[in-house]
């Protein structure tokens, strides 16, 4: 029977760690992740888990030691978030280049300057381009399924790309919530032994890993990591539906909410989906035609879900806790370039929101959806908002 | 008749072909102690193959690993030029789950030993990795084309420490990252020279045999690093070991009151003078117009003695 548990996010990482038995564990402390490493390490103390775990210097070493680890041939894990991540930033290309299932946990957090350890996704976001698949969960539960489902996916054959899980810093980082821990038995079933045909470091068959690829190679070695991804998408639909078969709970690329007769639909991903929700349900009792879409897989971009979805708004916005300075939004950009040559459009508006830990209100969403009703009535005035600023401040 | 054991094993893991430039002293190192690694697991292990080899990025990386092709015949693993000691560390405990019997081997060059790596390296020795790390030392950043390290000897010319009107060319003394090694009170720190290719096998295969890290530092000279001609890589490094500039030494669990020296003169008085050692290197030619370079040079190779524990004469 699947236990249930009332934790923290980062516990719930944790257990999913366990349950899914890596053999080498790299980490380094840091805000709001550092329960992650602390409660692998009692369970590895304890002998819940049989693995070893290296208490590196550095998050660059931590992913480092990752790709060593994987790289022989183990099923390994991270977690860490923020600066470390983005310290990480070099070797994360180095993982997806060099085919490596890694898994990795995020306590979603914002970037310096100023320096600042609470919720944004300016770190994931960062490193979209590394190669890496990318969970959003909404909370504590979604953080462990999607940490289990970020190992399935990445050590598909059809795949064999890293997978990191974002989990909101603080909100849910350190709020408990109910968890259901599923059986280890069935994660067994769900996972397998990772058993690579690809990666080994094996005195009896020994290879040769990371070599340098001159122009008549690397090409197509980046375009192999491209295939790659855009496998991932079936992959992932298939591993979610053998999840729900599995555990009893529904994943999606996309999480539509009341968008069957929206006129406006907003977009976000996170924690945020779950105010957003809310909100909707009180401007639906209001009388609004307003529905909310959550992404919760961001690479692979889900570009196929999303223009679904535009087909029934006129009005997209997203609201979003990152920003590209000098362009907009990160999913801003994904769900235009979703859209750009669909023959029939809705509005896409950005909303950039809750930075560095800024309580989102229902006021902010108030002014977002507004700003969207303008729009959809006279027409786009501008593209890309910040939402919730002290302007007294400024 | 008596078949006498070669002292040097002919096994290869080091496959000819590779890019290296003629007389590299650095390639002479990845041959000599692979074949030492080999030598230890099969005497510890039974298996002479029974090692891995993580790489920093680096010139021995690159000419050896240039896709698709490969000069190794052991396991071997390149991930970026920072992190090969995070990267052993990775591999070894994962030999350790999948319970294979044997030893990580990795190499920098100083670049990614004494500058860029020096993090990953002082973090993999603190945790006890079973890991023989290799700074094979050519002294600059030869791979981006000759720029000083660290690791790069007083008074020597490289891209960035050119000697002018303003300049003497590398104006720092040498960094010992063996000594900073031996800080770390390893089981295992060694300095080598491909000079003296015995002392190197013993030292390696001595290393390899230890449980837990070892590191060595080993002495390679650079064809066009050093500008000097490519029959006279080991002249240079004899000259090296000859003259007191590059000691051989080893020091045991951090022992540094009882450091072991090779080749080291009885009576501290080296015979040779530097002058020797510099004269065949292009990147000193300057210096033999700058008589007090060439003083200080000395009182820093007599200062690096006296951390050793040893007062030289140098002619």
């Amino acid at each position: 029977m699947p236990m249930r548990k009332v934790m923290k996010g980062n516990e719930a990482a944790a257990w999913a760690a366990k349950l899914a038995k890596p053999k080498v564990i790299a980490a380094f402390p840091i805000t709001p992740s550092t329960l992650v490493p602390e409660k692998i390490s009692e369970f590895v103390a304890n002998g819940e888990l049989d693995a070893e775990f290296i208490k590196v210097e550095s998050e660059h070493s931590a992913i480092s030691a990752c790709v060593g680890a994987s790289a022989a041939g183990v099923r390994a894990f991270t977690a860490t978030a923020s600066q470390g991540l983005a310290l990480m930033h070099e070797i994360l290309f180095i993982a997806a280049g060099m085919r490596l299932p890694i898994v990795m946990a995020i306590g979603n957090r914002a970037l310096s300057a100023p320096i600042n350890i609470w919720n944004d996704w300016q770190d994931t976001i960062s490193e979209r381009d590394t190669g890496w698949i990318q969970f959003y969960a909404e909370n504590n539960q979604e953080a462990l399924d999607l940490i289990l489902i970020a190992f399935k996916v990445a050590e598909d054959e059809r795949v064999l790309l890293p997978a990191m899980t974002g989990f909101d810093a603080f909100i849910l980082t350190h709020t408990v919530e109910p968890v259901e821990i599923p059986d280890q038995e069935l994660v067994d079933e769900f996972l397998g032994e990772y058993k690579p045909k690809h990666a080994y470091l094996d005195p009896k068959r020994p290879i040769t890993q990371g070599t340098l690829g001159f122009p008549a190679h690397y090409m197509e070695a980046r375009y192999k990591v491209w295939e790659a991804m855009e496998n991932a998408r079936q992959v992932i639909k298939e591993v979610f539906e053998e999840f729900e078969k599995k555990f009893g709970r529904k994943y999606q690329m996309v999480e539509e909410y009341k968008t069957d007769d929206a006129e406006i639909v907003m977009i976000t991903m996170g924690s945020l989906a779950g105010t957003l929700k809310e909100f909707v349900d009180k401007k639906r009792e209001e009388g609004v035609k307003v529905g909310a879409a959550k992404i919760t897989v961001y690479r692979p971009f889900p570009i196929e879900e999303i223009r679904a979805l535009a087909k029934k708004a006129k009005v997209l916005a997203i609201l979003e806790k990152d920003i590209s300075f000098g362009s907009g939004g990160a999913v801003f950009a994904d769900v235009a370039r979703s859209l750009i040559n669909e023959k029939e459009k809705p509005i896409v508006l950005d909303f950039i929101i809750g930075l560095g830990g800024r309580d989102v209100t229902f006021g902010q969403l108030e002014e977002a959806l507004s700003i969207a009703e303008k729009a959809m009535k006279e027409g786009v005035e501008e593209e890309v908002y910040w939402i919730g600023l002290r302007k007294e401040i400024l | 008749m008596a078949v006498r054991k070669p002292p040097i094993t002919t096994r290869e893991y080091w496959a000819p072909g590779h890019a290296a430039c003629a007389g590299c002293g650095c390639a002479i190192i990845m041959r000599l102690a692979t074949k030492a690694f080999s030598e230890a697991m099969e005497e510890k292990y039974g298996d002479p193959d029974a090692f891995a080899i993580a790489h920093a990025t680096g010139c021995m990386e690159v000419v050896s690993a240039v896709f698709p092709y490969t000069a190794w015949k052991a396991p071997w693993i390149h991930v970026a030029f920072e992190n090969a000691a995070a990267v052993a560390s990775g591999v070894e405990a994962a030999w350790k789950k999948l319970g294979y019997k044997g030893k990580i081997l990795a190499f920098g060059g100083d670049g990614g030993t004494a500058d860029i790596g020096l993090q990953a390296l002082s973090g993999m020795l603190e945790r006890r990795h079973n890991v023989v790390y290799i700074m094979y030392d050519n002294e600059a950043y030869m791979n981006t084309g000759i720029q000083r390290s660290s690791s790069t000897p007083y008074g020597a010319w490289t891209t960035t420490s050119p000697p002018g009107k303003y300049s003497i060319g590398e104006d720092k003394p040498k960094k010992w990252v063996a000594l900073i090694a031996a800080a770390h009170q390893i089981p295992y720190v060694a300095t080598a020279s491909i000079a003296d290719p015995y002392d190197l096998y013993r030292k390696v295969k001595k290393a390899a045999k230890i449980d837990g890290p070892a590191f060595l530092q080993i002495h390679g000279p650079c064809v066009p690093g050093w500008r000097i001609p490519p029959e006279k890589t080991v002249e240079v490094a004899k000259l090296a070991i000859e003259t007191g500039v590059w000691p051989l030494f080893e020091i045991e669990n951090g022992d540094i009151r009882n450091i072991k020296f090779q080749r080291f003169p009885k009576d501290g008085k080296f015979k040779k003078p530097i002058e020797e050692y510099l004269k065949l290197q292009g990147r000193f030619k300057h210096l033999f117009k700058r008589p007090e370079a060439i003083q200080e040079l000395k009182e820093q190779i007599k200062a690096m003695w006296k951390v050793l524990g040893k007062e030289v004469e140098l002619p």
